[in-house]
């Protein structure tokens, strides 16, 4: 039932992700953090085996960060999303293939350009303006396909996500009362605080 | 074969070639993208068309690349369409037991003599050569329809796009999981000519 969003606008991308975390039919926690920085510019968001999820995430982000005090060169979202897709589908055919779901979204630290990557946990992954990972896609990547379009400002990409997210409250059967929102630019990433309608 | 969706065609024609594929990059009935490259240029004269799991196109599509760099440096000169078909036949049989699943085309001029090359593979690596065209993906039924009724001997570069972009366009219209448009390649001895296909995005 995890949930995941991200949206690209004219210089900055944004990512959702669902704050609750569930085990079968029983809500554990409120307030999981699914997101994790990868660097100042790029930031992941994921669903999938929360063992699974950790172990890849923080796997990536270290490699990421090593990879960057080694060559002291940051990363692009580009370079990132495509060192992790290859990890990723590198695993998929051992017999320790991770179960994650991610999108990882980040700005060219110089143009300011976004990028938005969608990867299954089959190392699918494709580079898109907005996606939706989990049961959401089912729901909103029509709520999005009408509503984005290019150059979105931050203000509204957040009506998208708040449409989105109200697409969810009266159409899905589960509750997903709190999403964590990050928003990358060029001034790096900083959580802001969304009001979702109740 | 069928969790992502693919159309993957290639055609021979009086000397030269055309290679075309759909743009959807879908998880089974669900549309994410209409951007995906499947087909990918290995050099001057040989392409790839990779039709199956989109995870296993982007790999091998990487590998492959690795290895015809590989060949073109020990060897000091490019690699020749036939050449390549086998080198994909053997990266395939390697996974013979855990195969990739991608069943590619690969269509080509020889380096040398501008002959036309069209051969497909099946998942663990066993080669087509076709006198007339190729097809693979999940609406391979429709593409060898339209491609028997379509495709004629000797057709020239005009004409020849115009066949394959027909046999394409028809027939991912017939396929759920293929189509959201295509790009078709058309490869003769002295240039290359690149165009995208718009398409019903239904």
């Amino acid at each position: 039932m995890e949930v995941l969003f991200g949206i690209t606008g004219k210089d900055f991308a944004l990512l959702a992700a669902d704050t609750n975390q569930a085990r079968s039919i029983v809500v554990l926690k409120r307030g999981e953090d699914r997101t994790v920085d990868l660097n100042r510019h790029t930031a992941l968001a994921y669903t999938g085996d929360p063992g699974d999820a950790i172990h890849f995430t923080e796997y990536i982000a270290a490699n990421v960060r090593l990879n960057e005090i080694r060559h002291g060169h940051e990363a692009s979202p580009n370079a990132v999303a495509k060192y992790t897709r290859n990890a990723l589908a590198g695993y998929l055919r051992t017999r320790q293939a991770y179960h994650i779901n991610m999108l990882i979204a980040g700005v060219d630290k110089t143009s300011g350009a976004p990028a938005l990557y969608w990867s299954d946990h089959l190392a699918n992954m494709t580079a898109l303006p907005f996606a939706a990972h989990g049961y959401a896609s089912y729901f909103c990547m029509s709520t999005m396909d009408r509503l984005w379009r290019p150059n979105l400002t931050l203000e509204e990409a957040i009506i998208v996500l708040q449409k989105c997210v109200a697409a969810l409250k009266t159409r899905f059967v589960a509750s997903l009362p709190e999403f964590k929102v990050k928003v990358i630019d060029k001034s790096g990433i900083r959580v802001i605080d969304v009001k979702f309608e109740k | 074969m069928e969790y992502n969706g693919s159309a993957v065609m290639a055609m021979k024609g009086d000397g030269c070639v055309a290679i075309a594929a759909d743009r959807r990059f879908g998880v089974q009935a669900l549309t994410l993208g209409t951007e995906f490259q499947k087909i990918f240029q290995m050099n001057k004269y040989t392409f790839v068309g990779l039709a199956g799991l989109a995870s296993d196109v982007i790999t091998l599509s990487d590998q492959l690349r690795y290895k015809v760099k590989m060949y073109e440096l020990r060897e000091e000169r490019p690699i020749s369409p036939e050449t390549f078909a086998h080198l994909a036949s053997s990266s395939l049989y390697e996974k013979r037991f855990g195969p990739w699943f991608v069943e590619p085309i690969i269509a080509g001029l020889d380096p040398k003599t501008g002959e036309p090359f069209i051969a497909s593979t099946d998942l663990i690596g066993c080669i087509n050569f076709a006198k007339d065209f190729v097809v693979s993906g999940t609406a391979n039924s429709q593409m060898y329809g339209m491609c028997e009724s379509l495709w004629e001997p000797n057709l020239g570069p005009e004409d020849l796009f115009e066949t394959i972009s027909q046999a394409m366009l028809n027939a991912i219209d017939r396929d759920c999981i293929a189509g959201w448009g295509a790009v078709v390649h058309v490869i003769t001895k002295d240039k290359i000519v690149t165009k995208h296909l718009k398409g019903r995005m239904d």
